[in-house]
């Protein structure tokens, strides 16, 4: 398959932009200004933007509790995104949702979700509906390993291949289910091994190489708006940062060698090197979008910073849709 | 509008048959209206509460579904969110428990999590009850579980009338709403119009009006309340029973009122007494018409034991007007 020189600017793009805004979002966190929880995207960039860009706008995304990068990788407004993770009123949720409920419905992106497994049956849900309404619209399911072992993620897989849905399933496979290694939680050594169980075909595809992903998403993806039913991709990638925080967690579950071997094949370095060497961008063209992305999160970080807090009386709103008659 | 068992001048429906119809007339009213469960499709559901939708509407929607009670929540939940009116459903309540998370967790929570960007037109139907010895997994009434999360409403029908309206109402509602048949009224009939007509979901039903004494009840016990005060009306005591017809959102006022009028009242439901409903329905009445109270009030419940299989202890288990008049008569005995 042949990728244009706009397709691999764009996928470096949308790489940088998840980059440096949880690059950004650590920092925040670690200086107490982002409340409660926060479970960074950083080193598996090359999957979000490999995936969302082989998406049209109306394509749906199902996100995971990681899912800062798959709003990004839709498009996602930075300085709304950094508002929300910071509780304010200026936020995609009004402050009501936060790092683990981040949605923006207008770019189609279901929102990320605080239940492992559990957005698999929605983003289904959606697929259902394009289905329903003889549309060719597809949704993707991104999840991870660990996502595999419960059962909601079962049957969603089986009832999206059951009822032939226009669904991708993408697996991010960073080899931890939070702190405990993947293969204390399953028998097997590739998680695509679940796929022939549900009767889709799926894939292997290295997750540190955005324009390889970005290539089985394009096939997986074609396959499902022509109506041929779902598929699924296990993208195997890595997290360089804890499951939840960034290090503060004061207890080694990884070695350091192994963290610094998957370090070494960064998604972003990678790409950088390769668009130099095939002169698809210059050194100066690349630092020049990087400090334009670092400039847009910087005043995403002020926006989310001089952004007030919900008033009081926002607790009851949007509980329940109030009828307008 | 409602109606009282002795208004026959309406056609007479079974409370199934008005489930039925309702469907019918709004998937043919809402081409974004479609059905979707286990057995759902082309056998029409285990009781026939779906049965003709797939041979009029097709399998898209009317849809057969894996015995996967998560999917179909979330089938419903994801539908709903783009756009579609879903109506699923989990065979017996009971089996809500499997699907605790995508409906306390998912589709009660994301309007506000959200910040209130998306609607969540999502009815969940579902049989509940005891009465058919169908033992402790699928029998149960779990209405208090579901009322007490923010963002779901649950519907308990007591009649074929509010079966069919309530329904309605539960389908045009742009929220989730859990909406329990009861197992053993299925072939009840009473009044129930031809054309479409929505029961406002959070508007309580006088079934029967009286003087002495307010019964606060829903569901199947709406009857057998019925029966114990015809029972204590020949004893001299009028009894008013309150037919809640929506748990949440509930018609506090309605109960207010009547108990300020009899200054008596006794809460009847089929679920466990402990953290019932009318734990919270007293709960209320005592923190909005304590000085109008002549006696404690009532509560007539199951006992908290699991429901039993045998006909022999389920019979006992469940409340009947043998029981609640023996409740209403301690509340009307009691002096002030």
């Amino acid at each position: 398959m042949e990728i244009t020189n706009d397709v691999l600017k764009d996928l470096h793009y949308r790489m940088i932009r998840i980059r440096f805004f949880e690059e950004a979002a650590g920092k925040l966190f670690e200086n107490s200004e982002m409340p409660g929880f926060i479970h960074l995207y950083t080193g598996e960039e090359a999957v979000a933007a490999g995936v969302c860009a082989a998406l049209r706008p109306d394509d749906q995304v199902g996100s995971t509790h990681r899912g800062h990068g798959h709003l990004i990788g839709k498009g996602g407004d930075l300085p709304k995104m950094m508002a929300e993770l910071m509780g304010k009123a200026t936020g995609y949720c009004n402050g009501k949702g936060g790092s683990m409920h981040i949605c923006d419905l207008e770019l189609n992106m279901l929102g990320a979700n605080g239940i492992v497994g559990a957005g698999a049956p929605i983003a289904v849900g959606a697929a259902f509906a394009n289905k329903y309404r003889g549309n060719d619209t597809v949704a993707v399911v991104f999840f991870g390993d660990g996502a595999t072992n419960i059962g909601a993620f079962h049957e969603a897989a089986n009832m999206a291949a059951a009822l032939q849905l226009p669904a991708v399933f993408v697996c991010e496979n960073n080899e931890y289910g939070e702190y405990t290694p993947r293969h204390k939680t399953m028998a097997i050594d590739d998680v695509v091994d679940r796929a022939a169980g549900y009767g889709m075909p799926g894939v292997i595809v290295d997750g540190m190489d955005a324009v390889a992903v970005y290539e089985a998403a394009t096939q997986a993806v074609a396959r499902a708006r022509a109506g041929h039913g779902p598929s699924f991709i296990e993208a195997k990638t890595y997290r360089y940062y804890n499951h939840h925080g960034v290090q503060i967690m004061g207890f080694k579950y990884r070695t350091d060698e192994e963290v610094d071997s998957w370090k070494a094949r960064d998604c972003i370095d990678a790409m950088e090197r390769d668009l130099v060497a095939q002169a698809v961008m210059t050194q100066d063209e690349i630092d020049a979008i990087r400090a334009e992305v670092q400039q847009a999160v910087d005043e995403a970080v002020e926006f989310g910073r001089d952004s007030p807090y919900p008033e009081l009386d926002e607790m009851l709103t949007d509980v329940y849709t109030i009828a307008a008659n | 509008m409602t109606v009282t068992e002795t208004d026959n001048a309406l056609r007479q429906k079974t409370y199934l048959g008005a489930f039925n119809e309702a469907l019918h007339q709004i998937m043919a009213e809402d081409p974004d209206v479609f059905c979707a469960g286990e057995d759902v499709g082309a056998s029409g559901g285990v009781f026939g509460s779906f049965g003709g939708l797939q041979a009029k509407y097709g399998e898209l929607r009317s849809v057969d579904t894996p015995i996967s009670e998560q999917a179909i929540i979330g089938l419903g939940i994801g539908a709903a969110v783009a756009g579609l009116r879903p109506v699923v459903d989990l065979m017996f309540m009971d089996f809500i428990m499997v699907a605790m998370d995508q409906i306390a967790n998912q589709a009660a929570k994301l309007k506000y999590m959200f910040g209130g960007k998306t609607t969540l037109p999502l009815t969940i139907t579902t049989n509940a009850g005891a009465g058919l010895s169908a033992a402790a997994q699928h029998s149960q009434s779990l209405e208090a579980m579901l009322a007490h999360v923010p963002g779901l409403k649950v519907v308990m029908p007591s009649n074929s009338y509010d079966a069919k309206g309530l329904l309605i109402a539960s389908i045009r509602d742009d929220n989730p709403v859990i909406y329990a048949k009861q197992k053993t009224l299925f072939g009840a009939k009473g009044p129930c119009p031809e054309e479409m007509f929505e029961v406002p979901l959070g508007v309580a039903n006088t079934s029967r009006p009286g003087t002495d004494v307010t019964i606060v009840t829903y569901g199947r016990m709406v009857g057998e309340s019925l029966k114990a005060a015809s029972i204590l009306s020949e004893e001299g005591v009028d009894v008013e029973v309150i037919d809640l017809r929506t748990l949440q959102p509930m018609d506090s006022e309605a109960i207010v009122a009547s108990v300020k009028r009899t200054n008596r009242c006794v809460v009847v439901h089929e679920a466990v007494r402990f953290a019932g409903m009318g734990a919270e329905i007293a709960a209320q009445i005592q923190e909005e018409a304590f000085d109008y109270l002549d006696a404690p009030i009532g509560r007539i419940a199951a006992p908290f034991a699991p429901v039993p299989f045998s006909p022999g202890l389920e019979g006992g288990y469940v409340p009947d007007a043998k029981r609640i008049a023996e409740g209403v008569r301690a509340a009307v005995s009691r002096n002030s």
